[in-house]
C-alpha cells in the first residue's frame, strides 16, 4: 500500500476546458472534488452546486445586532447615564440617534461579511495539500486545475487517474498529504 | 409558434482593455510593478517630496502640540477655517474610491476593474488625512478617544444629539469598511504575488497576508456573494458619509449653513473631487508604468464624464444656493451670499466659480476627456475649486456672521499652510508606499475582462 494522498489533480488551460472538466467529474458521480481557478467563474460554481451559501445570513444577523446595539447604546446612555437635559425636551430624542445606529448596523454588518468570509472558507489555512503540487502555483496566474480527493468514495487511484486523462489535460498529477 | 420570442444577440461589449492581452501577461505586467528590482525614478522624485512634506507635517503637528490652535489664523469668530476645510476636502476625494469600488460594482460596470484597487486605496489614504484634522483641531489631541462613548471614571458619555459625534461614527465606520472591502480584494491577488515571487522574505510576507488563499471554487463563490455584499453595504456609505459631514453645518443656524440642501451638494461635491483625484494619481502612474493598455483613453473618459455631470450638479447647487437666500426673505442669509459673492472673499468665490462652474463645461468635447495632459490639468483645478469651495463655505459665513460687531477678516498662517501640504505629504508617502508594495490594479478582476475569460459551453451540455 502507498502512502495515503490527498488526490489527484489534472491541469487544464482555459476555463472552459475546467468548467467541462468539472461537469464531467461531478456526472461520472464524484463529490469531493474541488476546482482552482485565478479568478472566479460563475459557470464552475454552477458545475458544482455551489450557489448556496450562509454568508448573507450571517450578514444580516450582524447588521440587526450591530443596529440594535447602536441605538440601545444611545438610549441607555442618553436616557439613564448620562441624561442631558436641554430646557426640558424629551431624553429620547429619536430622531438624533438615526444616523450611529445606522452606521452601527453597517459597521457590523461588514465586520461579519469579512469574518464571515473567512470563517466559512476556513482561511487564515496558511498549509493545504495543493500547495505539494510544484505548478500549482500557476493556479494563481494562467492555469486551472481540477483535484478529485481520496476521500471520494468512488476515488480508485489509478481509475481516477484514467479518468482525468480522458479529459484532455495538460498534466495529471497526485497531491501528496 | 407564430409569436415565438424573439431574441436579439446581445451585441459585443466593446474591449475594455486593450487587446492581446492574456492571463498570463496581464498577471506579470501588474504584479513586475511590486516585484522588481527597478524602481522608476518618478517614484523616487515623487516619494521624496511626500517624505519632505510628512516631515513638514510632524514639525507644523509638534508645535502645534507645544503652543496650541492659536499657531493657526483662528481667531474669534472664526473657530473653524484650513482645519475643517481639509478635513472637508480630503474626506470628499475618499468618495470617488467607494462609488468606483461599490457602486459601479453594483451597477455592472465592468470598466472599473482596471482602477478600483488604487481609486480605494486612495479613499483609505484620503480618509486618513482628513481624519488628522477635526483630532488636531480638538485642542487636546492626544484626549481624542473621549469622543467615543467608553467606561470610564469620570462617569461621563458623548452627546448623542451633537452633529459632530455622529461624524465620529460616520468617518471611523467609513475608514473602517473602505479598508476591509480593500484588504479583501487584495486576497487573491496577494496570492499571486506570494506564487510569483522568488524572494523568500517576500514569499513569507505575501503568503501571510493572503491567509493560504488558493482559488478554490467553493472559496470563490463565497468570495463573490461576500464582494457584493460589502459593496452594498458600502454604497450607503457613498452617500450618508459626506451628508454627515454637510450636518456639521446644517444643523448649526450659521448663515449660509442652515440649509436642507447641503446633503445632496456635499455628495456631488465629494464624489467631483474624487474623480478628479482617480484622474490626477492614475494619468501618471499608467505613462510612468507603461499601464495604457489596462488603464485605457476609454477609462479616462468616463472618469471624466463622471467629473463633469457631478460638477454641473455642483453649480446647480450653487446657483440654488443664491436662489433660496433671495427666495427666503431672511436677511442674514441674503447677506451671506453677498458677502460671499461681493465681500471680502470676492476672489476666492469667482475664482471657484470659474473652477467649479465653468471649467468643467470643457469636458463636454471628446478631445478634452481624451486627452491625458489636458485632463490632468483639468482635474488639478477641480481640486483648487473644490479646496476654496470648503474654505467659502466654511470661513465666510464664520467671519461676517449674525452680529457684525463681532466680524474679523480670517488671515491664514503659514502653519495653515504647513499643515494642509504636510498632509498631502502623508498623503503622497501612503500611496507611493502602496504602489510599491502592493498591485496597483486588481489583477484577478482584471483577468476577468478578458475575452478568454468567459466559458464556452458545448450545447445541450
Amino acid at each position: 500500500m502507498n502512502k495515503p494522498i490527498y488526490g489527484v489533480m489534472a491541469e487544464f488551460d482555459s476555463p472552459s476546458a475546467l468548467v467541462a472538466a468539472a461537469r464531467a467529474a461531478s456526472e461520472k458521480g464524484y463529490r469531493k472534488l474541488d476546482a482552482y481557478s485565478p479568478f472566479p467563474i460563475e459557470e464552475l460554481s454552477d458545475a458544482l452546486h455551489l450557489h448556496h451559501n450562509k454568508l448573507p445570513l450571517i450578514v444580516l444577523i450582524g447588521g440587526i445586532v450591530g443596529g440594535t446595539l447602536g441605538y440601545l447604546m444611545q438610549y441607555w446612555i442618553a436616557v439613564d447615564y448620562y441624561p442631558i437635559n436641554v430646557a426640558g425636551r424629551p431624553l429620547h430624542s429619536w430622531p438624533s440617534f438615526i444616523i450611529i445606529t445606522f452606521e452601527m448596523t453597517i459597521l457590523l454588518a461588514a465586520l461579519s461579511a469579512v469574518f464571515g468570509l473567512l470563517g466559512l472558507c476556513g482561511l487564515p489555512m496558511p498549509y493545504h495539500p495543493t500547495f505539494n503540487v510544484p505548478r500549482f502555483a500557476l493556479a494563481s496566474r494562467n492555469r486551472f486545475f481540477l483535484c478529485i480527493e481520496a476521500t471520494d468514495p468512488l476515488f480508485d487511484h489509478d481509475r481516477t487517474c484514467e479518468f482525468l486523462e480522458t479529459l484532455e489535460p495538460r498534466e495529471v498529477s497526485e497531491v501528496a498529504h | 409558434m407564430a409569436d415565438e420570442q424573439q431574441v436579439i444577440d446581445k451585441p459585443a461589449p466593446q474591449q475594455i482593455i486593450a487587446p492581446g492581452y492574456t492571463f498570463g501577461t496581464v498577471t506579470d505586467q501588474i504584479a513586475t510593478v511590486v516585484l522588481t528590482k527597478k524602481t522608476p525614478i518618478f517614484w523616487f522624485a515623487t516619494f521624496a517630496v511626500g517624505i519632505g512634506l510628512l516631515l513638514l507635517f510632524l514639525l507644523a503637528v509638534a508645535i502645534l502640540f507645544t503652543k496650541g490652535l492659536g499657531i493657526w489664523g483662528l481667531r474669534s469668530p472664526t473657530f473653524w477655517a484650513w482645519d475643517i476645510t481639509n478635513f472637508v476636502w480630503w474626506v470628499g476625494i475618499g468618495h470617488a474610491g467607494t462609488l468606483i469600488s461599490a457602486i459601479l460594482l453594483l451597477l455592472n460596470q465592468r470598466w472599473r476593474n482596471s482602477i478600483n484597487r488604487f481609486a480605494e486605496a486612495m479613499t483609505i489614504f484620503a480618509v486618513a488625512c482628513a481624519g488628522m484634522f477635526p483630532i488636531l483641531h480638538l485642542g487636546r489631541p492626544w484626549l481624542m478617544y473621549w469622543l467615543f462613548p467608553y467606561p470610564n471614571t469620570m462617569g461621563i458619555e458623548p452627546n448623542f444629539r451633537s452633529p459632530l459625534v455622529w461624524d465620529v461614527f460616520a468617518v471611523s465606520t467609513y475608514a473602517t469598511v473602505s479598508a476591509l472591502f480593500w484588504f479583501v480584494g487584495l486576497i487573491p491577488d496577494l496570492a499571486t504575488l506570494r506564487d510569483r515571487s522568488n524572494n523568500r522574505f517576500l514569499k513569507f510576507a505575501y503568503g501571510i497576508l493572503a491567509m493560504g488563499w488558493r482559488g478554490s471554487a467553493r472559496h470563490w463563490s463565497i468570495y463573490e456573494t461576500a464582494s457584493l455584499l460589502l459593496a452594498g453595504l458600502a454604497t450607503p456609505l457613498v452617500l450618508s458619509v459626506h451628508t454627515v459631514v454637510s450636518f456639521d453645518f446644517t444643523i448649526g443656524i450659521v448663515p449660509g449653513w442652515h440649509s436642507t440642501f447641503f446633503p445632496p451638494y456635499f455628495v456631488a461635491g465629494a464624489i467631483y473631487s474624487g474623480f478628479a483625484m482617480v484622474l490626477a494619481l492614475a494619468i501618471p502612474l499608467r505613462a510612468v508604468y507603461g499601464l495604457q493598455g489596462l488603464i485605457t483613453d476609454t477609462h479616462l473618459d468616463y472618469c471624466g464624464k463622471v467629473m463633469m455631470a457631478t460638477g454641473l450638479i455642483v453649480g446647480y447647487a450653487y446657483i440654488l444656493e443664491a436662489f433660496l437666500a433671495w427666495y427666503s426673505g431672511n436677511v442674514f442669509e441674503q447677506a451671506a451670499i453677498a458677502n460671499r459673492m461681493f465681500g471680502p472673499y470676492r476672489v476666492e468665490y469667482w475664482v471657484l466659480v470659474a473652477c467649479n462652474v465653468i471649467a468643467p463645461n470643457a469636458l463636454w468635447f471628446t478631445k478634452v476627456r481624451r486627452s491625458p495632459v489636458l485632463l490632468f490639468i483639468w482635474s488639478l483645478i477641480v481640486l483648487v475649486g473644490m479646496w476654496l469651495e470648503r474654505f467659502i463655505i466654511i470661513v465666510s459665513s464664520l467671519a461676517q456672521d449674525n452680529l457684525p460687531g463681532s466680524w474679523r477678516i480670517f488671515e491664514s498662517t503659514r502653519w495653515d499652510w504647513a499643515t494642509y501640504l504636510g498632509s498631502i505629504g502623508l498623503f503622497l508617502f501612503l500611496f507611493f508606499l502602496f504602489i510599491r508594495l502592493l498591485p496597483m490594479i486588481s489583477i484577478f478582476e482584471v483577468r476577468t475582462l478578458l475575452p478568454q475569460a468567459k466559458v464556452e459551453e458545448e450545447a445541450g451540455g
